[in-house]
C-alpha cells in the first residue's frame, strides 16, 4: 500500500492524491445530500461556468510560479472583450459574420498580449514589483474601459456566438473545451518547453538563473504577453456567454484565481506549481459552489466556503508537513 | 535638508513631484488651490491615509494584507447591529467596538499565519474571500440606512462659509487620520516594539536568533491593521451615512498601490507613515486636479493607473524577491 | 551571577560529555570543550562536523542530551536558554552576520537594548552612546546614522563585532568571520581579536582558512563526525597537518605543474581594459592547461572572469576563443562559444537551490536536449543527468531531489556537470572550492585536471594561494587591477608565492 502510493504520488506530483481526495468527498458529500446534484443537468452547467474562472486562473499562474503576480487578468480580459466587440458591431453588429468574429478574437488577443508585453516590460527591464506593475496596469485599464463605454454595457452581437457560449461540440460544452485546451497547452508549454523550464527557474533564483544562460528578462516580458494573450481568450469566452461586455464584469474573480492556485500548491514565493493540481482545484471550488447553490445558498456563500476551505487545506498541509504519516 | 533626502529618498521624490503637481494646478485650475478644495481633499482622503498607515505596519513586518477593508466592512455591519442593540452607543463606544472588532480580525489572520505557518498572502487572500462572502451573505447584500445619529452626523473640527455661500471645513475623520498617523509614527519609531517590526521584516532570522518573539510581532502587526480597518471603517460610515456591504471592495489594492508608491517595501524593513500619507494624497491631487479641469470622470482614472505606472517605472523599486529567497546552507 | 570574585584561573568555559542526537542520528557524540578566559581558540573541522551544533548548544539553542556538564565561568548549568546564555556574556556572530540592513549603524549595534523585555520607549540618544563606545573599544569610526546595506561587507563585520561588544560579551563566537574580506580587511579583523583577547574576552574562531586560524589562536579543537578529535596548541601545528586531523586522511600534496606551451591556444586575451575593474590584460590559456588567476580580494580577477563570460562588456581589448575573435554581448553568447563559467556564489548564483538536481543540470542546455518539435526531449535530458551524475561520481538520492540535499562539494560537481554538458572549450572556475569541506576538495581538483587533460583549458580563480599553486599549471597574479606576474609553481616555493600575494 506504501509504495503504491508512493509510486502514484512520484507518478502524478505532489498534491495531486489529496486534491483527487477531496474532489471525491465533496462529489460524494453533495450526492448524498441533494438528489439534483448527480445529474446530468448538474454537471452540464458546471461544465459551462467552470471556464470562465478557470482560464483567469491559467492567465494568473505562470506570472505566480515566476514569483509575481499578474492583478490585471480581469480588466486586460474587460477590454479584449472590447476590442472584439467594437470590431463585430464595426462590421454591423448582430449582421457581423463569423470572419468578423474571427478578426475580432485575433484583435482581441492582441490587445491581450500587448497589455501584458507592456507590463512584461517594466517588470523585466525595470525591475519593478509585478504587484505593484499589474495594479498599476488594472487601475489603468479600469480607467479606460470605463471612459470607452462610459459605464455601460455593449450588446447587439450576432446571434451565432450563443453557439460558441452555450454549444456544444460532441455533446461537450464549447466553454469547456475552450478551457481544456488552454489547460492542455499550458501543461504542455510549462513542462515540456524550454519557456516554461525557464519560468520555474527564474521563479525560484531569477539571478542564478541569468547566470547559467537563460534570458531571464525575455522570459518574463513573455510571462506577461501570454498571461495577456490567455486573459483575451477568457474576456472572448465571457462575452460569447453573457452576448455583452462590461468593463468590471469578472471583477470579483480576480482574487479567486489567486486563492484556487494557492489551494493547487502552487508557491506564492514561486518556482513551483503545475496545471494538473490547479484545474483539480478549480474543479472543487466549482463542486462546491454548485452543489451548495444546490442546496439552496448563493454564489456569496460559496465564496465563503472558497476562502474557508483554503483555510483548511493550508492546516491540512502544515499538519501533514508536521507529523508526516505512512500510509 | 540634505539629511532627509538621503534617508528619506522616496518621500523626498514624492514631495517634489506634489509639489510640481500643485504648483501646476494653481495655474490650470483656478478653483484647485481653495481652502474649500483642499479641506475636501483632506476630508474625502482621510480614512485611505488611516487605512494606508495600518497595512504600512504590516508591510513593514514583511506581510501583505489584502483583507483589512473587507474586514472594515465586516466591523461597519457588526457595529452597526451592536450600537442597534444597545440602543445607539456614543462615539467612545463606536471607536471601542470599531477598534475592538478590527483587532479581532487582524488577530484571526495572525493565528493562521502564526500557528500553522501559512504566508500572508495566502491566509489574507483566504480571509478576504471568506468573510466578503459571509457578508454579503448574511447580509444578502442588503444596505443598512438606519443608523445612530452621532455615527452619521458630520463632526466638524473647523468650518467657514466661503464668499459663495457654501460651507466647507475639516471634521472628524481628518482629525481620526491625524491621530492614527502620530500613534502609528510612535509606534513604528519611537517604541522598541516598532523598531522589532523593522527588524523582523527586514531579517527574519536574525530577529529570532535575536531573541525577538516572532509570534507577537504578527499579532502586533496584523492588530494594528486591523484596528485601523476598524476604525477607518467606523470614519467611512460618518462620511456616506450608511452600510453597504460591498461598497470598500477594491479600495485594499487602491490602498497598497499608496503605501508602496510611498515607500513601503513589499517584502519588509521599509516604510513610513509620511510616505503613506503622500501615497496616498499623490493619487487623490491627481484625480482631484484632473476633475477641476474638467476632465472626464472615466479618463482621469486612466490617467491615475499611468501615473503610478509612470512614478514605479522611473524610481528605484527592486523587486528583491529572487535574491531574498536564496536559502542559507544547511549547516 | 556575578562572576569578579572568582578567581581568574577558572576557564570561561568548560563543558564536558556533550551529546546531541537529532532523528537517531549522532551530531555530537561525548564531546568536550574548554575555553580559557581571554584565549582565542579554534574550533575546526569539516561541514558537518558538529561544530555548528557545539555552539548552538553553548548558546542555549539546542539542548544537550542528558549528562551533559556545562559551566560557565564556574557556574554548573543543565541548560541554558539563548537569554540566559547573553546574559551570561556570550555572543555569536554568525556567518552571514545576521544584521539588520534597512536600520542604521547604531540601531545594529545596540540592537540587543531594541530586542528583549517589555515594550518602551526607544533612546536614541543612549543607542548612539553605546554604539559609539562599542566602535571605539575596536579602534574604529562609521558614521552610525548610516543605513546598514550602504556600507561594505568588511565594515557590517565591524558592526556585527561591536554588538556583540555591546552586549558584555565575554566569548564570542566568530563563525566563519573572513570568508567575504580582503586581505587587508581580515589582517584588521585580527587584529581586533587581538585586542579583545587583551581586554580579556574569549573569542572562539570558526574558519575554512587554515592559515589565519593558526595565526591568531592559541590552541584548536578539531571534531570529526560529532566526535572530539583533540585539542592542540597552534605552535608548531602546520596546516597540513592540521588538515589530516579534520579529515582522518593524509594528503601528499605536490606540484602538478607541466609545461604546455606547445599546445594550441585556446583563449587569447589582449589589451583587455574595463574602467574601474581591470587595465591591459594580455593572458593565453592553452588546450589542457590550467592556468591559476590570483591576487587580494578587489585586484579585479573576478571582474575579468565576468567579462570572459559576457557578463560585462570591455572598454578595449580583443577575446579570441580558438583564434575566433569574440564579441560577447551576453552570457548566453559566450556559453554558445563554448565558455562556462562557476561562480564563486553557488549559493545564489551557481545553482538554484530549491528546484531538482537534474533541472539544475540542463538548465544550460535546453536547446540541446530539445526535440525537433521544440520540445524538451524527457529522453534526452535523463541521458544528459545520468551522464553527468556517473561521470562526476555525484553521490545524490534521486535526481529529482532539490540540489539544496546534497553537500557542498557534490554541489559544486553538479554546477561542473552543468557546463560539462555544453562542451565547453574553456571554463572558468571562480573560487571553486568555497563550502566545500577540506576532504572533498581533492575529488574536486582530480575532475578538474581530468577535464584539462581532455583539452580543455581551465581559468582557475581563487584567494587560497595554495589551491592554485598545487593544482594549476601557471599562475598569474593580479594586483590593482593589472596582471604584475606569471609563476611557474615548479620554480617557487608556496611560501615564496603567498608573500608575493599578500605582500
Amino acid at each position: 500500500m506504501s509504495a503504491l502510493y508512493t509510486r502514484l504520488d512520484r507518478a502524478l506530483g505532489a498534491e495531486v492524491i489529496g486534491l483527487i481526495g477531496f474532489l471525491l468527498l465533496v462529489l460524494v458529500g453533495f450526492s448524498l445530500a441533494t438528489p439534483q446534484f448527480f445529474t446530468v443537468a448538474n454537471f452540464d452547467s458546471m461544465a459551462f461556468q467552470l471556464p470562465e474562472l478557470g482560464i483567469l486562473t491559467l492567465a494568473m499562474l505562470m506570472p505566480i510560479i515566476s514569483g509575481g503576480f499578474n492583478l490585471a487578468i480581469v480588466y486586460i480580459a474587460n477590454l479584449a472583450g472590447l476590442t472584439l466587440a467594437w470590431t463585430l458591431i464595426q462590421f454591423g453588429g448582430t449582421e457581423a459574420g463569423a470572419g468578423a468574429f474571427l478578426l475580432g478574437s485575433v484583435l482581441a488577443i492582441g490587445v491581450g498580449a500587448l497589455a501584458g508585453a507592456m507590463m512584461g516590460l517594466v517588470i523585466a527591464y525595470i525591475g519593478a514589483h509585478p504587484i505593484l506593475v499589474s495594479l498599476s496596469m488594472m487601475i489603468f485599464l479600469r480607467g479606460l474601459g470605463e471612459f470607452l463605454t462610459r459605464g455601460g454595457d455593449i450588446s447587439g452581437f450576432p446571434p451565432f456566438l450563443s453557439s460558441i457560449g452555450h454549444g456544444y461540440i460532441l455533446g461537450i460544452p464549447v466553454p469547456l473545451i475552450i478551457f481544456l485546451a488552454v489547460a492542455l497547452l499550458w501543461h504542455v508549454l510549462l513542462t515540456r518547453t524550454r519557456h516554461g523550464f525557464s519560468v520555474y527557474m527564474a521563479g525560484s533564483n531569477i539571478r542564478a538563473a541569468e547566470y547559467s544562460g537563460i534570458h531571464t528578462r525575455r522570459n518574463l516580458t513573455l510571462i506577461y504577453t501570454l498571461s495577456g494573450a490567455l486573459c483575451a481568450v477568457a474576456g472572448i469566452v465571457m462575452l460569447t456567454r453573457f452576448n455583452s461586455v462590461r468593463v468590471g464584469h469578472g471583477e470579483a474573480l480576480l482574487l479567486v484565481t489567486v486563492l484556487a492556485c494557492f489551494l493547487g500548491g502552487v508557491d506564492p514565493m514561486g518556482g513551483f506549481g503545475r496545471v494538473v493540481p490547479v484545474v483539480l482545484a478549480l474543479i472543487i471550488l466549482q463542486v462546491l459552489s454548485s452543489g451548495l447553490n444546490l442546496l439552496g445558498a448563493n454564489q456569496h456563500l460559496s465564496t465563503a466556503v472558497w476562502g474557508l476551505f483554503l483555510v483548511g487545506v493550508m492546516i491540512l498541509r502544515w499538519v501533514a508537513a508536521r507529523f508526516p504519516m505512512r500510509l | 535638508m540634505r539629511n532627509f533626502i538621503r534617508a528619506y529618498p522616496t518621500e523626498a521624490r514624492l514631495i517634489a513631484v506634489i509639489a510640481v503637481i500643485m504648483l501646476f494646478l494653481s495655474f490650470a485650475a483656478p478653483s484647485f488651490l481653495t481652502l474649500a478644495n483642499l479641506t475636501a481633499l483632506l476630508n474625502n482622503n482621510a480614512v485611505n491615509v488611516i487605512w494606508a498607515v495600518g497595512l504600512l505596519v504590516v508591510l513593514i513586518a514583511g506581510g501583505i494584507d489584502i483583507s483589512f477593508a473587507v474586514a472594515a466592512s465586516v466591523v461597519q455591519y457588526i457595529a452597526a447591529h451592536i450600537f442597534m442593540s444597545i440602543g445607539g452607543g456614543n462615539w467612545l463606544i463606536g471607536f471601542l467596538v470599531a477598534g475592538g472588532l478590527g483587532i479581532l480580525v487582524g488577530f484571526l489572520n495572525a493565528s493562521l499565519i502564526h500557528f500553522f505557518r501559512i504566508i500572508t498572502i495566502v491566509v489574507t487572500i483566504a480571509n478576504y474571500n471568506a468573510l466578503f462572502g459571509l457578508l454579503m451573505f448574511v447580509t444578502s447584500g442588503r444596505s443598512i440606512y438606519d443608523l445612530p445619529d452621532w455615527w452619521t452626523t458630520p463632526v466638524p473640527l473647523i468650518e467657514r462659509q466661503s464668499a459663495d455661500g457654501t460651507w466647507y471645513g475639516l471634521y472628524l475623520p481628518v482629525a481620526i487620520m491625524a491621530l492614527a498617523i502620530l500613534a502609528t509614527w510612535f509606534l513604528i519609531n519611537r517604541t522598541t516594539t516598532g523598531r522589532q517590526l523593522y527588524a523582523f521584516g527586514d531579517n527574519p532570522e536574525g530577529a529570532r536568533r535575536a531573541g525577538i518573539n516572532i509570534g507577537r510581532m504578527q499579532f502586533i502587526a496584523f492588530g494594528w491593521t486591523g484596528l485601523m480597518a476598524g476604525i477607518g471603517g467606523l470614519m467611512q460610515v460618518n462620511i456616506v451615512r450608511e452600510v453597504v456591504p460591498n461598497a470598500l471592495m477594491g479600495r485594499e489594492l487602491d490602498v497598497l498601490a499608496a503605501a508602496v508608491l510611498g515607500g513601503a517595501r513589499l517584502g519588509g524593513g521599509r516604510g513610513s507613515v509620511l510616505g503613506c500619507f503622500l501615497g496616498v494624497m499623490l493619487v487623490a491631487i491627481t484625480q482631484n486636479g484632473l476633475n477641476l479641469m474638467g476632465v472626464s470622470p472615466f479618463a482621469f482614472k486612466m490617467v491615475v493607473g499611468l501615473i503610478i505606472l509612470a512614478a514605479i517605472s522611473t524610481s528605484n523599486f527592486k523587486w528583491g524577491g529572487a535574491s531574498r529567497k536564496a536559502p542559507t546552507e544547511a549547516k | 551571577m556575578s562572576t569578579a570574585a572568582q578567581p581568574e584561573t577558572v576557564p570561561a568555559l568548560r563543558l564536558a560529555h556533550i551529546s546531541k542526537i537529532f532523528g537517531g542520528v549522532k551530531a555530537l557524540n561525548d564531546v568536550s570543550f574548554e575555553l580559557g578566559r581571554g584565549e582565542v581558540h579554534c574550533l575546526a573541522g569539516e561541514n558537518g562536523c558538529g561544530k555548528s551544533t557545539l555552539i548552538k548548544i553553548i548558546t542555549g539553542v539546542y539542548t544537550p542530551e542528558p549528562g551533559a556538564e556545562m559551566d560557565y565561568f564556574g557556574q554548573r548549568l543543565t541548560s541554558v536558554t539563548p537569554n540566559q546564555a547573553r546574559a551570561l556574556g556570550i555572543a555569536v556572530i554568525w556567518q552571514d552576520l545576521a544584521l539588520f540592513s534597512e536600520m542604521t549603524v547604531a540601531e545594529n549595534i545596540a540592537f540587543d537594548t531594541l530586542a528583549g523585555g517589555r515594550p518602551r520607549l526607544v533612546n536614541y540618544q543612549k543607542i548612539h552612546t553605546m554604539a559609539r563606545a562599542a566602535l571605539a573599544r575596536l579602534g574604529v569610526t562609521l558614521d552610525l546614522d548610516a543605513r546598514l546595506n550602504t556600507l561594505p561587507i568588511s565594515q557590517r563585520q565591524i558592526v556585527a563585532i561591536a554588538r556583540a561588544l555591546v552586549s558584555e560579551a565575554r566569548i564570542i563566537f566568530m563563525d566563519e568571520p573572513t570568508a567575504s574580506l580582503t586581505q587587508a580587511e581580515t589582517d584588521r579583523l585580527l587584529d581586533v581579536v587581538r585586542t579583545l583577547s587583551a581586554a580579556g574576552v574569549a573569542v572562539v574562531f570558526v574558519s575554512h582558512r587554515l592559515a589565519e586560524v593558526l595565526e591568531i589562536a592559541s590552541r584548536v579543537t578539531v571534531l570529526r563526525d560529532g566526535k572530539l578529535v583533540g585539542v592542540y596548541d597552534t605552535e608548531g601545528m602546520t596546516q597540513s597537518r592540521l588538515t589530516e586531523l579534520m579529515t582522518g586522511k593524509t594528503f601528499d600534496k605536490v606540484v602538478s605543474a607541466q609545461d604546455r606551451s606547445a599546445d594550441p591556444p585556446v583563449l587569447e586575451v589582449s589589451h583587455l581594459s574595463r574602467a574601474g575593474d581591470y587595465h591591459d590584460i594580455n593572458l593565453v590559456i592553452r588546450a589542457g592547461e590550467v592556468v591559476g588567476l590570483t591576487g587580494l580580494i578587489g585586484a579585479g580577477r573576478t571582474e575579468l572572469g565576468h567579462t570572459l563570460f559576457g557578463m560585462t562588456r570591455p572598454d578595449s581589448g580583443t577575446i579570441k576563443l580558438n583564434g575566433q575573435p569574440l564579441a560577447l554581448r551576453s552570457n548566453r553568447d559566450a556559453i554558445a562559444a563554448g565558455i562556462g563559467y562557476v561562480s564563486e556564489d553557488r549559493l545564489a548564483l551557481g545553482l538554484i537551490q530549491p528546484q531538482s538536481i537534474a533541472d539544475n543540470m540542463v538548465m544550460a542546455v535546453l536547446a540541446r536536449i530539445s526535440g525537433s518539435d521544440g520540445l524538451i526531449s524527457t529522453r534526452m535530458k535523463t541521458d544528459t543527468v545520468n551522464h553527468g551524475i556517473s561521470s562526476l561520481a555525484i553521490k545524490l538520492g534521486q535526481p529529482a531531489d532539490a540540489v539544496s540535499t546534497l553537500s557542498g562539494g557534490n554541489q559544486q560537481r553538479v554546477v561542473l556537470a552543468k557546463w560539462l554538458a555544453t562542451q565547453p572549450r574553456l571554463l572558468i572556475l571562480d573560487s571553486p572550492t568555497v563550502g566545500v569541506d577540506v576532504g572533498a576538495r581533492d575529488g574536486i581538483y582530480k575532475i578538474v585536471r581530468r577535464l584539462a587533460g581532455q583539452g580543455l583549458a581551465i581559468l582557475m580563480i581563487s584567494d587560497e594561494v595554495s589551491e592554485v599553486y598545487f593544482n594549476t599549471d601557471r599562475i598569474l597574479r593580479m594586483a590593482g587591477g593589472r596582471i604584475v606576474a606569471e609563476i611557474d609553481p615548479r620554480r617557487i616555493s608556496l611560501e615564496q608565492l603567498e608573500e608575493a600575494v599578500y605582500a
